[in-house]
Parts: structure tokens; sequence; C-alpha cells
């Protein structure tokens, strides 16, 4: 750790425990203007980088996962606190600033938020944390008392002695815990004894998100600042040609005009200056060789490309036998670009000065976020200070820091601060968007149950560019996730990737990431083979289950819970989906209406979810709900596409999202489980667009295999 | 000509231009930045204040048109009686995630539930479906509403 990030971080605890939580959040803004403060370990309980307890017995736990909604905040407090055995009630949450080696995801070794592992990750390193701490403060206690440590408990953020009714608060045991020597291999609470585990405790960021005074990236406010809105060369890879910022610099309130070689960015007063600015530019762009492409080329390479074999990722069985007997299926799935939209858009604000340079920003990777801001600000990196917000959802794209680096480009070239932001258009139009996929799956039926299953996924290795060392032998092992670990007990089984770029467009994780494309396929495929056998889907499936009883329970759950087998009008149906992704097993029942010119309504989800130890079971319930609302507006609605180089879609108006009237009635239920907790973030995402579209089959007899859904196939009298 | 507007009782004056929609004049002129910007063409509801007590999207709203109208923010929507009931029933139901959504959301609630107290599901439908939330919340917002109208909360 160097010398600078030991003052920020100083700075940044030792505000946060002079504040109360409310005030936690806007933090990063105070600690921005007192970069100096005294170490605060200095008469407090600092045992790792987790946990501060200072002489009142406030207990300030330090975050290494980001808050975008998805309430790691109070779940990851709540390991910690549990194995600490804290006083919930004096709890309070600070951002840990960027710092891989303290902070660093265990999976990732880099400080970052996804893949729906905060919990997974973090586990066991929080649960010792929590403990080590924990054993200290008893062991501080009982030498104080003269006593066995063993004979001490710890609760509620107090030591007792239990035979001599002595009691110490964590806060008058600060000074004297600092001082023991941490165990060495302390032990971790048996779950039976969990308080706080499994509980569904109130979320410790929402009271301030009804008022106002939660403070994301886009409210930072520094003095002196000004706004900048921005305009990235609309069509993939082109630079700038010509400006003429005559009349945009007649705009009240424009200051300046910033001319980078692949953007422009007006800088004014406020972003009305800035935008009014922008649309007053001249802007003769080099759009470059990509100025022609379309979706449908896009999609021509893609189809050729997955007609080549691919590497194969998993072969148990003779493939070649199986497929070459039985009752043989073949079917292609295609899934399209999509745009993340979270609901903040895009957004940093820098200060750029001759040795330093300071960000307000919320992001999935801070510490990337740092480097490539040192690195386009010319500055070593322990000159770059990251002050860390509450997301307005990531969904993924906060995972890239290209926001960061632009606004670092602009505020290189004016003396002040620089807040810019994204206009939606842009926002949508410059984003890293989920990659096309075509996956094809080829199959044989023997006896009414799968007995060859071949799966050829094709399509972008977003690990390949994002964390390179993790893309060994030419696998994107994302792209493959639940395409290698699929539930099913299929003897002859074979999966194989094509890594296949689509031309000019940027692709990147998107909520769901890779098992979005195939827990699709796969579940898409198991419904056409179900109709095939003549079986009932979930029927079908339970006959392949029987070595994954944790997949088996819930799809049994749902059947019951969805009412299954159920008698429906015509034109309605009910689809399923199951699901083993980010170590969690779900299965999903939607129940959809098709109307006479194939529009859908959402009747009912159901969704049983075994994610082993539900941490916060109602943050689990959340997330699913949300999840499920996320891959259904994909369904429904999603698509990216592409003219002239340029994205089509630009605002909700032409890119929709789902909304209140047309969300069902969804039922959540969390299994109780002893097993360890499962990703649950993601989850919900992969679990509607499959169900939906079987559902969509067993209303209509139309199986489609391209998402959006196309309603012209599911008008009355239409064949697909 | 400095512009005179009167927020959360309070009357403010600024410079501003005429055609300057409310929100950037909240957000970069004011400092108050609980409203929030999510789309610029009154599609998302992010935006959403009162002007004199009904819900509208602020971010296409020429702040010349609202002069002399009583303006009521996120910040402020607490002191109402139906605001109050909308924020204690957000927080029963646990409706939020990540939350950037929510201060239109609670605006356009709380709107709806002081000129109908009792709302049905197609009240609700009617008047909350301007408002986007990309985490999907509105399962709980549904059932918050409910909540805050039949007082059940703790």
């Amino acid at each position: 750790m160097n010398a600078h990030h030991d003052v920020s971080r100083r700075a940044l605890l030792t505000g946060g425990l002079a504040t109360g939580f409310l005030l936690a959040f806007h933090l990063p803004l105070r600690a921005a203007n007192e970069p100096e403060q005294k170490d605060v370990t200095d008469g407090k309980f600092a045992p790792n980088a987790f946990i501060r307890i200072d002489e009142t017995g406030r207990t300030v736990l330090m975050m290494p996962q980001v808050e975008m909604g998805q309430g790691t905040y109070t779940s990851i407090s709540a390991v910690l606190a549990e194995e600490l055995d804290a006083d919930w009630s004096k709890v309070e949450v600070q951002h840990a600033p960027p710092n891989d080696k303290l902070y660093g995801n265990p999976t990732f070794g880099l400080q970052v938020t996804g893949n729906s592992n905060s919990i997974r990750a973090w586990w066991t390193p929080l649960r010792k944390a929590g403990a080590t701490a924990r054993a200290m403060l008893v062991q501080a206690a009982s030498s104080q008392w003269g006593v066995e440590p063993s004979s001490c408990k710890a609760s509620k953020g107090e030591v007792a002695h239990e035979a001599s009714g002595r009691k110490l608060g964590y806060g008058e045991l600060a000074h004297a815990a600092q001082g023991q020597t941490p165990p060495k291999d302390v032990a971790v609470k048996d779950p039976k004894d969990f308080v706080l585990i499994g509980q569904p405790l109130k979320r410790l960021d929402t009271p301030d998100k009804v008022n106002g005074k939660a403070l994301y990236g886009i409210d930072a406010i520094l003095p002196d600042m000004k706004i900048a809105a921005i305009a990235n060369c609309p069509v993939f890879g082109g630079k700038v040609g010509k400006v003429d910022d005559s009349a945009a610099m007649r705009v009240t309130g424009v200051r300046k005009v910033v001319v980078l070689d692949d953007a422009v960015a007006v800088i004014g007063d406020h972003m009305w200056a800035a935008k009014k600015g922008l649309e007053a530019l001249k802007i003769a762009w080099n759009e470059g060789p990509n100025a022609a492409i379309t979706t449908k080329d896009i999609w021509q390479n893609l189809r050729e490309a997955s007609a080549k074999a691919g590497v194969v990722a998993k072969s148990t069985g003779d493939i070649a036998k199986a497929l070459a007997s039985g009752d043989r299926f073949e079917a292609a799935y295609e899934l399209p670009f999509l745009a993340h939209a979270s609901m903040e858009p895009v957004n940093a604000t820098v200060r750029v000065t001759k040795d330093s340079c300071e960000i307000w920003t919320g992001t999935q990777i801070m510490t990337r976020v740092q480097s490539e801001a040192a690195k386009a600000a010319g500055l070593p990196v322990d000159k770059v200070i990251v002050n860390q917000h509450l997301l307005g959802g990531g969904f993924g794209r906060k995972l890239e820091p290209d926001m960061v680096v632009a606004a670092v480009r602009i505020a290189k070239q004016v003396d002040y601060p620089v807040k810019v932001i994204w206009t939606r258009e842009e926002d949508i139009q410059h984003d890293v968007y989920r990659p096309v996929y075509r996956d094809q799956i080829t199959a044989s039926l023997a006896d009414g149950k799968v007995s060859g299953w071949k799966y050829k996924v094709a399509g972008s290795a977003v690990l390949a560019r994002w964390l390179p060392p993790a893309f060994q032998k030419g696998i994107d092992i994302d792209a493959i996730d639940a395409a290698v670990d699929a539930p099913y007990d299929f003897a002859n089984f074979h999966v194989e990737y094509v890594r296949a770029e689509p031309l000019s467009v940027p692709t990147g994780f998107w909520r769901g990431v890779g098992p979005n494309n195939n827990v699709f396929a796969v579940e898409c495929a198991m419904d056409e083979l179900a109709r095939k056998a003549g079986k009932d889907p979930i029927e079908f499936r339970r006959a392949m289950l029987t070595k994954n009883p944790r997949m088996l329970a819930v799809l049994n759950q749902v059947a019951e819970k969805s009412g299954w087998g159920e008698k429906l009008p015509p034109r309605v149906g009910r689809g399923v989906c199951v699901q083993p992704s980010f170590a969690s097993f779900i299965a999903t029942v939607v129940e959809a209406e098709i109307d006479d010119i194939g529009e859908i309504v959402l009747r009912r989800v159901t969704s049983v979810v075994d994610t082993g130890i539900a941490v916060n079971p109602d943050t689990v319930k959340a997330q699913i709900e949300g999840g499920l609302i996320f891959g259904l507006t994909a369904a429904l609605y999603g698509e990216i596409t592409i003219d002239k180089g340029r994205v089509q879609q630009s605002n909700f108006h032409d890119y929709r999202m789902m909304r209140i009237n047309e969300t069902p009635k969804i039922d959540v239920t969390v299994v109780k489980s002893g097993e360890a907790p499962g990703g649950i973030g993601e989850a919900g995402v992969n679990a509607g667009p499959p169900a939906l579209r079987n559902a969509i089959l067993a209303a209509s007899g139309v199986a489609l295999r391209r998402l959006p859904i196309d309603r012209t196939l599911l008008a009355v009298g239409k064949k697909a | 000509m400095a512009t005179k507007l009167t927020i959360n009782g309070e009357t403010k004056s600024f410079d501003a231009p005429p055609d300057m929609p409310l929100l950037w004049v909240l957000r970069d002129i004011l400092g108050m930045t609980g409203t929030k910007f999510g789309c610029g063409i009154a599609q998302c509801g992010a935006c959403t204040v009162h002007v004199d007590g009904k819900a509208v999207r602020s971010c296409v709203l020429p702040v010349s048109a609202v002069e002399n109208r009583a303006i009521t923010t996120i910040e402020h929507i607490g002191s109402t009686p139906a605001g109050s009931k909308v924020q204690k029933a957000w927080l029963e139901a646990e409706v939020i995630q990540c939350g950037y959504c929510q201060s239109g959301q609670i605006m356009s609630a709380a709107a709806l539930l002081a000129s109908t107290p009792k709302p049905d599901d197609a009240d609700i439908d009617a008047a909350m479906a301007g408002n986007i939330c990309r985490c999907g919340t509105y399962v709980r917002i549904r059932e918050a509403i409910k909540l805050a109208a039949n007082g059940r909360q703790s």
C-alpha cells in the first residue's frame, strides 16, 4: 500500500467515525476537502481492514463491495457483525477506498463488484475477520478481569463474564483490544447460532433514499465546478473531423468547447447550457471504416462463425455415437445486443491539477478506474483519488472505466472541476453491449430422455478483453458458464465455444452475464425436446434431475406453487425454467397470455430459490423479483440495432422498459438451506426469458428462437 | 433578470435562461440533487416534482412556466401527510434497491395518495406507469402504495 492510499483511507475512516451512519454517504465529498487527518487507530480498535470500533462503541464496517441496489452493504455488514457479535444498531457502513491488496475481491484479485459473488467471495474472509476481532475483544476483557477467555461470552457489542456478572462494552474495550495479539486460526460460528445472518434485516442504505439525501456519482457538487455534456463519435471507432463551435460559444452559460480525438464536450455553468451548446455545435466526423455496418452484417458474420467447429469446453461420453441414433433435434437460438440503461446515466466528476487527479463517481471497479484515470491524466497511480458514491444501477455498465477516462481527458483541459454527464441518448448509444449470441443445440432422444446433447455457443469473449488472464485456450468461461454446468443428467454431453466478435460494436458484461445465453438456449431446447418426446415439460425435466436434488426440489415446489397442470383459458400458457446459475438453484414458472395481435400479457410469475444460506432472505427475494423484471423486459422489448455503423435506439421511447402496469404478480419463495451461500443478483435475469418463451410455446405452439419476442409470429393465424 | 420560484415554501431567486428546465435549475443552480435526471424527455419520471400538488416531469418544464407556482421536491415531501406516509411505507415494504428512480416514484405516489386516498390497482397503474424502475421494484411499489393508503405500516 502506498502512502497516498493511506492518506485517502485515513481521511475516509476518520471522517466517518466522526459522523453518523446517515452522513456516511456524504463522506466522499467531505473527505476530499479534508485530505489530511490523524490516524484512525488512535484510541480505536482496528483489528483488520474491515472493522473500526471507537471508544463509544460505534462500529464502522468498511465495504469492499459497492452498493448498486443489490443490498450488499447490508448483507456484508450482517456477515461481519454476526461473527463480531456487534450491536447491529451501532453499525455504520463506509465505502472502502481503492486498494486491491486490502479490499480486492478474493475471486478476481481486484476490487470488483460483479458476477453475483460479493457474498460468495467474501463469506469466509469476512466471517474470519469478524471472529478474529471478537476473539481480541474477549481476550481484552478476560485479561482485565483475570479470567479465562473461555469463561466469557460476547453478544450485541458486549463481553460478559457470566460467573461474576461483569460486562464491558466493545467501546470500553476498544483500546485494550487493539493491543491484543490476533489469534492465528479463529473458529467461526456454527450456523445454528446465527442471530443476524438469515434475518430479513432492514437495509442500511435505504432511509436516505426516500428523502433525496443519498448521493450518487451524478450528485457530486464541488466549489467552482462546471458541467459538461459529451458527444461521442456516433460511429464506433470514428474520430472527430472538424468542429465549428461559433454558435455553441454564443449559448448563454457555455464556457468552453473541448475537442478530443473521438468526442467533443461542451462545458457550461449548468447541464442546460452544456446540452444546448452541444446541440449548437457543427461537428464533421471522420466516421472511419465502420460507417456502413448494419445489424444484418453482424448477424451474417455471427452465423458464419457459428457454423465452424468450436473449441471443446467439455465432453463426456460418446457424443458422435449418441447423436447418430435416437430421435434427433436441432435448433439455433439467437440473442440481440442489449444496452444497460441504468437509471443514473453514465457520469463522472473530475478535478485535474498538474500533480493530482481526483474523481467522484459510482463504479464497480474502483482500482481499475484509478489506474486508467492515472494513465489518462499522465500521473502516477498514487496521485489519483477515487471517491466512491452509491450507484444508480450498475448492471455491468460500471465495470468499465470509459466514462471516467473521458472525464479526465476533458478535465485536463480546464483548471476547475468538471462533472461530465452523458445524456440518455449518449448512454444508450455508447454503451458496451450485451453481446449477440448464437447458440446451437443438437440433441437426440431415446426412451423419453435426452441421450446426446451437443451445445455450441458462438459469441463475443468479453473476458478476453476485460480480464485477459482468465481467457485460456480460446474459451470464454463466462459465455459457456451455464452451458458446461447444465443441471441435467446427460450421459453424452459436449460443449463447444466459438469466439465471434461482432463487427465494430463493443461488448461487455450485462446483468445475468454468460448464463443469460446459456439458460435461454438450454431451457428453450428442453421444452422443445419435451414436446418431441410427448411429455409434460416439468415431468420431462424431472426424469433428468435425479442426480441434482437441490434443483429437483425447487422444481417440485414451483410446480406446486404455480398451479402447474391446472387448466388455463385458450392462448394462455405456463412455461418453466430451471437454472443452476451462480451456485444458486432456481425454478421459475411464467404464466402469460397472448392476445389476437400477438401482444403478451404477463399474468403471474412464480420462483422458488435455493441459494444456500440466505444472508438476508428479503434481499434475496427482492433481487429475484427485480431480476425477473430485468430479464422479462429484455425478452419483451430489448434489442439494440445498428445501421450506418450507429446505434439506432436512443432513449426510453425506443429502448423500452417494462413499466408497473405491465408487471405481473410475482411470488418468490426462498428455501431454507444450510448450504454455502450462492449468488443472487443476476440469477433472476436468466429465468424470465426462457420461462416466458416456454409459456408462449405452451399457449400458441410457436417455438420462438430469437429474442426479443416477435409479436408478428404470434398473431392469430400466424405460423413461425 | 432574476427568476423567482417558490420551492418547498421558500422563495429562491437566481439567474437562469427562461427555457431552462426546472430539473437543471434545481440540480445545477440550487444544488438540490434529490430530483434526478433520467431521460430528459419525460419518459422515465426520475425528475418528478410537484407543481401545485400535481406530479410533473421537471426535465421538460421550462422554469418560466412555474413562476408563482408552489413547487415541492423530494427533499420536502416528507412534510406533507401523503408524502410522509409514502416514505414510511417505502421503508416498511423495503421497496428500494439502487434508489435512483425512487425520488420520482415517491413524488408520483404522494401525488396519487393526496388526490386518491384509497387507490385501486388501476389508479396505481395510471399514476405510476410514467415512472421507470430499472431495478424492477414495481411489485413492492404497488404493495407500499396500498400500505400507505391503508395506514397499516408499523
